[in-house]
């Protein structure tokens, strides 16, 4: 099985604190891969840094073959890797259209999958999206992640802060998003990473403490609580 | 009544120019978070290269005045994109250095300004009918008022069309809001930086040149006098908002006249610190804060 995104001892430092000590994981090309781990340990910071939002300190990035360790973001990005970030980061000036517009790379963009996926961004093209409820917000900034035919994705809490009805339609949009491309996925709800994940990778201060297959995990309750701090089966 | 149309009509003129320097220095900070302080330079910088081509032009004030104002305009864009790329871009990610060199190239490109073509005043070319008048409403209003004031509104036209209608303008409006999540979507966004750098280069230039037209000659202090009230404009108007700079400098330049008239001469500049002090009390943020349109 090919390799979509490996990363090799990963260090940054955010001020005076070493966030990311070493952190060394591949993502298997196809499918979910799971970065879990509990509030604080560094998964955010890890996708951030996988995108050079953050500077590295050490190690290196591979997606899809090629080094990226030295490439501003957006050329990782125009390498094919779309970004789902935790706070939604839509444009809040802009239209639900123009968000969409920005985010387009080339002229394939996948309007219809981003339609069929989320109808009502459809019907609110013409609304700011500063105006949209956080559930609508979040489907905007999948969208943004979809709309471009990237090969790897990556996906920061996209359930946070969601009812649970949007949950299960976040979790449906990455289950078929999962049917086209690579995704490693920060999620705290481990009823999602049940549903989606195929791999799991999980961080604790800064480094990587456990690999392996998503289910083997969650089917050992002792060992999900040792390891995130909460009874497996989700929350 | 003809002096308050006066009043009016001039106060419109200064807020034009106003808005020509502050539209440029909103877009740099609200974009790029550069406070550029070289802002100044560029108006000076336009306004003498305005002169100089218009002397090596030759033939009539308005010759003079279209060659060297387009020559003018362009050396502006030219220079503040030189700026951007060579001292500008190494810099970013560290404000303070970023001020302290936008400061040192005000004074450096004033100096150099005022070496080349020394410390006194120039003649501008102004054509005739732009000092001849026109009567409104008993007032006997310069013309050069209304190109003033019609060169702000067909600049504030063209921005607001380019902001909203082109893929730059998309780019611009929405790194103004979050200049990372731009890049991580894979756009380039230093190209914008230099495009608005640029633009924000000719703006001011122009405005170099219509001050020359407003005050009949060019001066090494042009660049800087102007600069104190167009950042005044851009802090009441918001960062990073064109359309809240554009109030911003019609309310700044009526009041000055206003006061200036009214009250007495010399106050209209303390009328306008109140303005900001009064408006930094109320709304902070300014009239239209980090929405670029």
């Amino acid at each position: 099985m090919s390799t979509a995104l490996s990363v090799s001892d990963l260090h940054v430092h955010l001020g005076e604190s070493h966030v990311l000590q070493g952190v060394s994981f591949d993502v298997p090309a196809g499918g979910v891969t799971a970065l879990l781990g509990r509030n604080g340990v560094g998964k955010t910071t890890t996708i951030r840094a996988v995108l050079g939002l953050v500077p590295r300190s050490r190690g290196s990035v591979t997606v899809l073959g090629d080094d990226v360790t030295r490439l501003s973001t957006h050329a990782v990005v125009r390498r094919g890797v779309g970004y789902v970030p935790e706070d939604r980061d839509v444009f809040s000036g802009l239209t639900v259209e123009e968000n969409l517009r920005l985010a387009e790379r080339n002229g394939h963009a996948r309007y219809e999958l981003v339609y069929e996926l989320f109808p009502e961004l459809r019907e609110r093209a013409g609304q700011r999206a500063g105006t949209l409820s956080g559930g609508q917000q979040q489907m905007v900034a999948i969208a943004r992640a979809l709309l471009n035919e990237n090969r790897l994705l990556l996906v920061d809490e996209p359930t946070k802060g969601l009812a649970p009805a949007l949950v299960t339609d976040v979790a449906a949009a990455l289950e078929r998003a999962a049917e086209l491309t690579t995704i490693l996925l920060v999620e705290q709800n481990l009823r999602v990473v049940q549903r989606v994940a195929r791999d799991v990778v999980v961080l604790d201060a800064g480094r990587v403490v456990h690999t392996g297959p998503a289910q083997e995990l969650l089917a050992d309750p002792e060992h999900v609580r040792r390891l995130l701090g909460v009874h497996g089966g989700g929350h | 009544m003809s002096t308050f149309v006066l009043l009016t009509i001039t106060g419109l003129g200064l807020g034009a120019m106003y808005f020509l320097v502050a539209s440029g220095l909103s877009l740099i900070y609200g974009l790029m978070g550069v406070l550029n302080f070289a802002h100044g330079a560029f108006i000076t910088v336009g306004a003498y290269l305005a002169w100089w081509f218009g002397e090596q032009a030759g033939g009539g004030a308005g010759t003079r005045l279209l060659v060297g104002g387009a020559l003018g305009i362009a050396g502006g864009a030219l220079v503040a994109a030189l700026v951007e790329l060579c001292l500008i871009r190494p810099l970013y990610g560290r404000p303070v250095e970023q001020v302290l060199v936008t400061v040192g190239l005000a004074l450096a490109l004033g100096a150099l300004v005022q070496g080349i073509w020394g410390a006194d005043a120039k003649p501008f070319p102004v054509p005739s009918w732009m000092i001849d008048t026109t009567t409104i409403l008993g007032a006997n209003v310069p013309n050069d008022r209304f190109v003033e004031i019609g060169a702000a509104a067909v600049v504030l036209l063209g921005l607001t069309a380019f902001l909203r209608y082109t893929r730059f303008g998309l780019v611009i409006r929405a790194g103004v809001e979050n200049r990372a999540m731009v890049s991580a979507l894979g756009i380039d966004v230093r190209l914008a930086f230099t495009i608005v750098f640029a633009l924000g280069g000719a703006l001011a230039a122009l405005a170099g040149v219509l001050s020359g037209v407003y005050f009949s000659v060019v001066d090494p202090g042009r660049g800087t006098s102007l600069l104190i009230f167009a950042f005044i404009v851009v802090v009441i108007g918001g960062f990073g908002s064109i359309g809240g700079s554009a109030i911003a400098a019609v309310a700044v330049g009526l009041i000055q006249q206003y006061a200036n008239y009214y009250a007495s001469s010399g106050t209209g500049d303390l009328a306008v610190v109140l303005l900001l002090a009064l408006v930094l009390l109320v709304r902070p943020t300014g009239l239209a804060p980090k929405v670029a349109h």
